[in-house]
C-alpha cells in the first residue's frame, strides 16, 4: 500500500489566520481576563488589586441589584422571543398571502431590519419623550398615567416594544421564506384533506416551520441577552431604579460606571455559563421535536 | 360512488388568459376518465376545478347532482393523487393517511381500521410507522394513493401520478391502479400527457387541446375513428403518418403519387392524407416506395422510418413515414422498401381547420 503524500504548505494557515486572530483577541484573550479579573479586587483608584477567591462571585449573585436584573432579563428575553416571533409569524402568514402588491409590502415589512439597536433606542426615545413624544401623549390621552422615567412597568414596556419592533422584522424575512419553502401541493393536499384553516396552520404550516422557528428562537434569545444593550443604553439606562437593567447593562454599569472590575467580571463569567447552559437545554431539548 | 357533470365550465385568469373555454361532459357512476393533451391545455387546470383548487369562473360542476362551485374543497367528497405525492413530511405513513379522517371527528378505532384495511390493499403495512423521507418513490406513490382512497370519496382526482416513476415501475403502478379502480369502482378522473397511459387506463378519454374537448369517447374508438387531424396525431404511438395531398381529376395527389378510390373530396384545398403505421405493409409490388433510414428492433415488432418517395413535401421537408412491421422483416439501410396501405383504415383531414373529410 502506498500512502498518498500531499505537500504540506503553510498558505491554509495564512487563509484562516484573521479569523482565528479576531476570535483570539477579541474573545479568548478578554474572557481569559475577566476570569482572572473576576478573582480580584481592586481599590478605587485601581492602584494595587489583591486575590480574592470567589468573594466577588458570592457578593455578586446574593446582591439584590443581581437578582432583579437577573430577573427582568428572563421575562425580557422571554416576551421579546415571544413577541417578535408570534408578530412576525402573523405578518409573514399574512404577507404570503397577498397577491397584489406583495412586493411593496414585504418590503415595507423588511425595512426595519437595515435599523441598529442604538438607532432604534433614538427612534423610541423621541417617541417616548415626555415633551415631543406622539406615544408618550398618546398614552396619557387614553387614560394611562403613563411615565417611563418614574414607572418601573412602563419602562419595561418601552424597552420591550422597542426590542420587539426592532426584532420583528428579521423574523418576517425568515418566516416569510420559510413559507415560501412549503411545497404548494402539500397546503393544496391539506386543504382537500382539512377545513378549518386554523387547524390547517398548526397541524400543517407550524411543523413544517419548525426548523425556522427554532433558528429564530436562538437568534432571538441571543439578540434579547446582548443586542439589545444599545436600546437600553439609548432609553432607559437601566432606570427607575435599576429595574430595566438586563444582565449585559449590568456588566457594563457595574464596570464601566461603577468602575468595579472584579464584580462585573464575575457577572459576565456568571452570564457566560446561563447563556452557555440555555444553549445546551435548546438544542438538547426542543431541537428533538424540529422536523427537517 | 357519484357521476360528475361539468356544464359550459370556463377558465379565466385576472390577466384575461384563458385557460378552459367551455367545457361539457357528463361522468358515469364509476367511470375512468382520462383527460390528456399537450402541456399547457387546461386538462390540469380542468382537473383542480374539480379538486376546488383554481376557482370556476364559468359554467356548473356537479358531482352526484349538487353544484360544487362554491363547495370548500374538503367537503367535495374527492380525493387527489397529486404529481409529486404532495404528503406531509412531518407526518407518518399512518399519520399522512388518518389526517383527513381525523378532520372530519372519525373515532380513532375507526380511523386505525380504515387505514390499515387500506394499508393491506395497498401493501404499505410495513411502513406504517415510517416517515415519507424514508420511503423509495413507488412506495411515496402508494402511501398518496392509500391517503386518497382511505377517505373513499365519491371522486377520485389523479393530476399525472406516474410520471415521477421510472418507466418499469409507472408501467406496473399503472396496471395497480386500474385494478384498484375496477374493484373499488370509484369514478376517477386521471390527467396525463401520456397517451399510453391515457389509452389504456381509461375508459373514455377526453383529448383536450387548448382549453377545448377536441374529442371524447373509448380510447380505440378516438384511435380508430379521429374526427380532428390533433386527435389523430396526439392518440397512437408511433404517431400516425401524415402524407400532404390534394384532390385532384377524381385521385388523391402528393407529388407523383396518385391514389385512386376516393370520392367526393373537395378539390383546390390542401389535405392531409392519414395512414396508421400499423396500416402499412410491405408488399414488394406496390407502386409506392420508401427509403429506409432507420430501424428500430422493439422485440416483437420493429418500426421502419424512412422517406416516402414521390411524395410532396411539407415546407421542404420530405415526407417521413413510418411502419409497423414483423420483427422478421429487417430491410437494410437505404434501401427501398416497397409499401401498401390499408386504404380502407386511410383519412384524410382538411389541412387548415383539421377537420376530418374521410
Amino acid at each position: 500500500m502506498k500512502r498518498v503524500q500531499f505537500e504540506h504548505s503553510s498558505i491554509p494557515y495564512l487563509f484562516i489566520a484573521p479569523q482565528i486572530i479576531i476570535i483570539a483577541v477579541f474573545f479568548l484573550w478578554p474572557a481569559a481576563q475577566a476570569m482572572y479579573q473576576s478573582f480580584l479586587l481592586e481599590d478605587a483608584f485601581g492602584l494595587s488589586s489583591q486575590f480574592v477567591w470567589f468573594k466577588n462571585y458570592s457578593d455578586t449573585i446574593l446582591s439584590g441589584s443581581w437578582l432583579q436584573a437577573a430577573w427582568f432579563t428572563m421575562i425580557f428575553s422571554v416576551l421579546v422571543t415571544f413577541l417578535s416571533l408570534a408578530i412576525a409569524l402573523l405578518l409573514a402568514v399574512k404577507a404570503n398571502e397577498v397577491l397584489r402588491g406583495a412586493r411593496t409590502y414585504k418590503t415595507t415589512l423588511m425595512w426595519a431590519y437595515a435599523i441598529a439597536p442604538p438607532v432604534a433606542g433614538l427612534m423610541g426615545n423621541l417617541m417616548f419623550h415626555p415633551i415631543i413624544g406622539d406615544l408618550y401623549k398618546f398614552f396619557n390621552a387614553i387614560g394611562w398615567d403613563f411615565d417611563h422615567k418614574l414607572d418601573a412597568f412602563d419602562a419595561s414596556f418601552v424597552v420591550i416594544l422597542i426590542s420587539v419592533w426592532k426584532q420583528v422584522s428579521v423574523n418576517f424575512i425568515f418566516f416569510l421564506s420559510g413559507l415560501q419553502g412549503i411545497p404548494t401541493s402539500v397546503m393544496e393536499a391539506a386543504t382537500m384533506d382539512c377545513r378549518s384553516p386554523t387547524r390547517r396552520f398548526w397541524t400543517i404550516t407550524f411543523p413544517l416551520l419548525a426548523p425556522t422557528t427554532f433558528f429564530l428562537m436562538v437568534i432571538n434569545i441571543t439578540y434579547a441577552f446582548f443586542e439589545t444593550f444599545g436600546i437600553i443604553d439609548t432609553t432607559t439606562q437601566g432606570a427607575p431604579g435599576g429595574a430595566t437593567n438586563t444582565l449585559v447593562f449590568k456588566v457594563f454599569q457595574d464596570g464601566f460606571r461603577g468602575a468595579d472590575l472584579g464584580g462585573s467580571s464575575a457577572q459576565s463569567v456568571v452570564l457566560m455559563i446561563i447563556v452557555l447552559a440555555l444553549t445546551v437545554i435548546q438544542f438538547r431539548f426542543i431541537e428533538r421535536k424540529v422536523h427537517y | 360512488m357519484a357521476g360528475v357533470e361539468l356544464s359550459g365550465v370556463k377558465k379565466v385568469y385576472p390577466n384575461g388568459a384563458e385557460a378552459v373555454r367551455g367545457v361539457d361532459m357528463k361522468i358515469d357512476d364509476g367511470e375512468f376518465i382520462v383527460f390528456v393533451g399537450p402541456s399547457g391545455c387546461g386538462k390540469s387546470t380542468l382537473l383542480r376545478m374539480v379538486a376546488g383548487l383554481e376557482s370556476i369562473t364559468g359554467g356548473d360542476i356537479n358531482i352526484d347532482d349538487r353544484v360544487i362551485n362554491d363547495v370548500s374543497p374538503s367537503e367535495r367528497d374527492v380525493a387527489m393523487v397529486f404529481q409529486n405525492y404532495a404528503l406531509y413530511p412531518h407526518m407518518t405513513v399512518r399519520g399522512n393517511m388518518s389526517y383527513g379522517l381525523k378532520n372530519r371527528g372519525l373515532p380513532k378505532e375507526e380511523i386505525n381500521k380504515k387505514v390499515t384495511e387500506t394499508a393491506t390493499m395497498l401493501r404499505i403495512v410495513d411502513f406504517l410507522d415510517r416517515q415519507p423521507n424514508q420511503l423509495s418513490g413507488g412506495q411515496r406513490q402508494r402511501v398518496a394513493m392509500g391517503r386518497a382512497i382511505v377517505r373513499e370519496p365519491k371522486v377520485f382526482l389523479f393530476d399525472e401520478p406516474l410520471s415521477n416513476l421510472d418507466a418499469k415501475l409507472r408501467v406496473q403502478m399503472r396496471i395497480e391502479i386500474k385494478r384498484l379502480q375496477r374493484r373499488m369502482g370509484v369514478t376517477s378522473i386521471y390527467v396525463t400527457h401520456d397517451q399510453t397511459e391515457a389509452m389504456t387506463l381509461a375508459d373514455r378519454l377526453a383529448v383536450i387541446n387548448d382549453g377545448r374537448i377536441e374529442q371524447m369517447g373509448a380510447p380505440i374508438e378516438l384511435y380508430n375513428n379521429p374526427a380532428t387531424l390533433f386527435v389523430a396525431s396526439f392518440i397512437g404511438s408511433p404517431q400516425i403518418n401524415l402524407i400532404p395531398a390534394r384532390f385532384e381529376g377524381g385521385k388523391l395527389v402528393s407529388g407523383s403519387i396518385q391514389l385512386d378510390g376516393f370520392e367526393n373530396l373537395p378539390e383546390n384545398k390542401d389535405l392531409v392524407l392519414g395512414v396508421r403505421p400499423d396500416a402499412l405493409s410491405q408488399n414488394s409490388d406496390s407502386r409506392f416506395e420508401m427509403r429506409v433510414d432507420l430501424v428500430e428492433q422493439h422485440g416483437a415488432d420493429n418500426l421502419i422510418y424512412g422517406v416516402l418517395k414521390g411524395a410532396a413535401a411539407t415546407e421542404g421537408d420530405e415526407t417521413e413515414i413510418c411502419l409497423k412491421v414483423d420483427q422478421q422483416i429487417l430491410p437494410d439501410i437505404d434501401s427501398n422498401l416497397g409499401l401498401s396501405f390499408d386504404t380502407s383504415r386511410t383519412m384524410v383531414f382538411e389541412k387548415d381547420t383539421g377537420a376530418r373529410i374521410v
